[in-house]
């Protein structure tokens, strides 16, 4: 589930309020948005991939809120770390450029050998 | 650290009553419900064929259902005719016969061609070492954002965070939609001379990946015009999702082994049940140990980056530690059923009303097995790309505008009560109560005829609970449609899985075990109160009249 909204990271785009697909957040005026409706998050990281200053964290459990701290993500590197991992933003490479599926039947464990 | 609550300056006008005297009111030639894949190609299309185009998500064009957060394998076969006919061939077995060659040609044909435009548009396929595209894996999130650019650039208007509740008709047929607009609180009407349907399928909020906004509101809106559905009887796919997440593309677990709690071996082999078995005694545990090499891990990683997400940030090194996994239940996503499709063109029996994706039935291609893997993907590019070009046609060659019709708002269940002064719909308990009822794979899975039947009932009759009074915020319409969608998408495929006495492709019967070459035919389920099933290609479904207040055929007796 979402988690956190950075404060001190957000510019206030309000993207994430528009493309989180079930609704999630909340605009403020004048602030970062909020957290409206944790409950109905599907986990789809997907707000992640959007935010474009890696403001947003999503835990990675389904049916329960953990909590987190700012400061362990940023050290951590969870923060952005999916937007990364897809390469999205400035200088970064696609993952779908350099998708591996199509190597994937070559390591097959039902091949032989 | 979670923001959760509410501080100054909070707008939430989804959760405050719906300013219902101020709509957002308009008119388009084609209007195009669902903006996945097939909702997509549909704008596209119709846009291309120089129709005004207005498509409505009820998340976001670009970010929203089944394939944006993951991706999707893709059926692309070069066009050797001994690969397609194989390909065919062997679809045609694995569906049980219920689908049709010249379907699936069609669809090969199709996408070969649309994904070489695909990459036109800038998706940058990888190559290989000769410089060749690879073009049969779709990143979501790189796939869905060019979609939402080429949609914008044909021009068509989009909509987000606007879910239809309701179509429009009258005499004639289809004349439009309404919803409700979450960032504005307001009501939406569009009318339109042709309405696509691609809203996805039904996964009755089980936590899919993406799959929460997939909730049915697409098949009870066409059923309540009198439309047809087909194949509702295999919605009977779980995948595997691991570590308590919610992802739910499963083809990296083929590198895993799978064990009980005490450490004893899940033997897969040739068993396709073994999993879920293994589920009804207790935990199941897998370990990615048959990716042995680093070679072999990053290729995973690179391929399938989402399935790795939430077991890194859950901690889990998933080569060589155990993770739990659970089934979590499709619905119609990966489970076949959907609106009855009655033409090349992707139309239904309803005039101006088409289907495309998940929304439609996907047995045209699938037969009775999952079309996740690859023709899920195919047919909703392909069917999206073919309904908006022939409603756009239909819309541009009809002579009467859609502000000279009379219409009427269709919607029932969940949108209007079904008396004045009736209770509340307890949209939270509804929601709970169906999911026990599709869920659990003692009923859904391992299904015998007694058990479902008992089912059934209970759906039944919890079918008088969502025709209640719906809430009056943008939020609260939206559930109790939601749940009344849900409770109406159980009820016809419990009824569709009953009158399949037999084994076949993802349906199974514990007192029909073997496949009955008798019934290798589909079978259409239709009606909202009253649930009809019938071999397709018998009676036309207009010989029972439906019981309904507004169908289609109703205003047309009218
Ligand atoms: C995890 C996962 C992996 C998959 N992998 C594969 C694969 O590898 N290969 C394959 O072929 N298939 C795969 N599938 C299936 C494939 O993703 C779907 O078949 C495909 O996304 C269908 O496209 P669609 O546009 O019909 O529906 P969706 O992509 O689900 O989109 C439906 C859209 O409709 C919107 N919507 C819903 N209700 C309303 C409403 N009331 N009003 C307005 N809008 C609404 C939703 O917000 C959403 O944007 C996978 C599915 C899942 C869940
Ligand atoms: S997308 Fe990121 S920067 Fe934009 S409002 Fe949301 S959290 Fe803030
Ligand atoms: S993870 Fe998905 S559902 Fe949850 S807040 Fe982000 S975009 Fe919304």
């Amino acid at each position: 589930m979402i988690e956190l909204v950075s404060v001190s990271r957000c510019i206030e785009c309000n993207l994430c309020v528009k493309v989180c697909p079930t609704h999630v957040f909340d605009e403020v005026e004048g602030a970062a948005p909020v957290i409206a409706r944790q409950s109905d998050c599907q986990t789809c990281f997907i707000c992640e991939a959007y935010c474009p200053v890696d403001a947003l964290y999503v835990a990675p459990f389904a049916d329960r809120s953990v909590p987190v701290s700012e400061d362990d993500l940023e050290e951590s590197g969870a923060l952005g770390g999916w937007r990364a991992t897809i390469g999205w933003g400035p200088g970064r490479t696609p993952i779908a450029k350099t998708d591996s599926t199509p190597l994937l039947e070559s390591i097959s464990p039902r091949r032989r050998g | 650290m979670s923001e959760v609550g509410r501080v100054n300056g909070q707008r939430s006008p989804s959760s405050e009553p719906i300013r219902a005297d101020d709509p957002i009111k308009f008119d388009t030639d084609v209007l195009v419900l669902g903006g996945g894949p097939a909702g997509a190609w549909a704008a596209y299309g119709a846009a291309s064929r120089g129709a005004r185009v207005t498509l409505v998500d009820k998340g976001y064009l670009g970010s929203s259902g089944a394939t944006a957060p993951g991706g999707n394998n893709v059926l692309y076969v070069e066009p050797d005719q001994k690969l397609r006919d194989e390909a065919v061939a062997s679809r045609m077995a694995q569906g049980g016969y219920l689908s049709e060659a010249r379907w699936i040609h069609r669809i090969l044909d199709n996408v070969y061609e649309q994904l070489k435009l695909v990459e036109q548009w800038g998706y940058p396929f990888p190559k290989d070492e000769y410089g060749n595209s690879q073009r049969s894996h779709l990143q979501g999130p790189e796939y869905m954002k060019l979609m939402r650019n080429v949609v914008k650039k044909a021009g068509v208007r989009i909509l987000d965070q606007s879910p239809a509740l309701e179509l429009l008709v009258d005499s004639h047929g289809v004349g439009g939609a309404r919803g409700v607009s979450r960032l504005e609180g307001l009501p939406w009407e569009i009318r339109a001379s042709a309405v696509v349907i691609a809203t996805g399928g039904c996964a009755f909020l089980a936590g899919g990946l993406g799959c929460n906004v997939l909730t049915g509101e697409g098949l009870l809106m066409a059923a309540e015009l009198g439309a047809e559905l087909s194949g509702m009887e295999f919605a009977r796919h779980y995948a595997p999702s691991a570590g308590g997440g919610t992802v739910t593309r499963g083809r990296t677990l083929g590198w895993g082994t799978f064990s009980r709690e005490d450490g004893t071996v899940v033997d897969r082999r040739g068993d396709p049940d073994a999993l879920a078995r293994a589920l009804l005694d207790g935990p199941v545990y897998a370990v990615l140990d048959k990716a042995d090499t680093p070679e072999k891990r990053r290729i995973l990683r690179g391929a399938h980056a989402i399935f790795f997400l939430p077991l890194d940030r859950a901690g889990f090194d998933p080569f060589t530690q155990r993770f739990p996994v659970t089934l979590r239940y499709e619905g119609t996503v990966r489970g076949v059923g959907g609106i009855r499709i009655t033409g090349d063109d992707c139309s239904t029996t309803i005039p101006g009303l088409y289907a495309a994706g998940d929304a439609a039935s996907r047995q045209l291609v699938t037969g009775a097995s999952s079309g996740g893997g690859a023709f899920n993907a195919a047919w909703a590019l392909s069917s999206g790309g073919w309904s908006g070009e022939a409603a756009a046609q239909y819309a541009l060659s009809l002579g009467r505008k859609p502000h000279e019709r009379t219409l009427q708002a269709a919607g029932r269940a969940g949108v209007q009560s079904a008396s004045t002064g009736s209770a509340s719909i307890e949209t939270a308990a509804v929601i709970k109560a169906v999911q026990s009822e599709v869920f659990p794979l003692e009923i859904n899975y391992f299904r015998s005829v007694p058990v479902l039947e008992q089912s059934l009932r209970r759906l039944n009759a919890l079918w008088p609970a969502v025709n209640g009074a719906p809430g009056t915020s943008a939020d609260e319409l939206l559930r109790s449609r939601e749940a009344a969608a849900m409770v109406q998408t159980a009820r016809w495929s419990h009824t569709a899985a009953l009158a399949r006495t037999e084994t076949r492709g993802m349906h199974t019967f514990a007192e029909y075990p073997d496949t009955d070459p008798r019934q290798q035919r589909r079978l259409t389920t239709a009606g909202v109160e009253t649930i009809r099933v019938r071999p397709e290609g018998l009676a036309p479904a207009s010989a029972h009249p439906e019981p309904h207040p507004i169908s289609w055929r109703k205003a047309v007796a009218a």
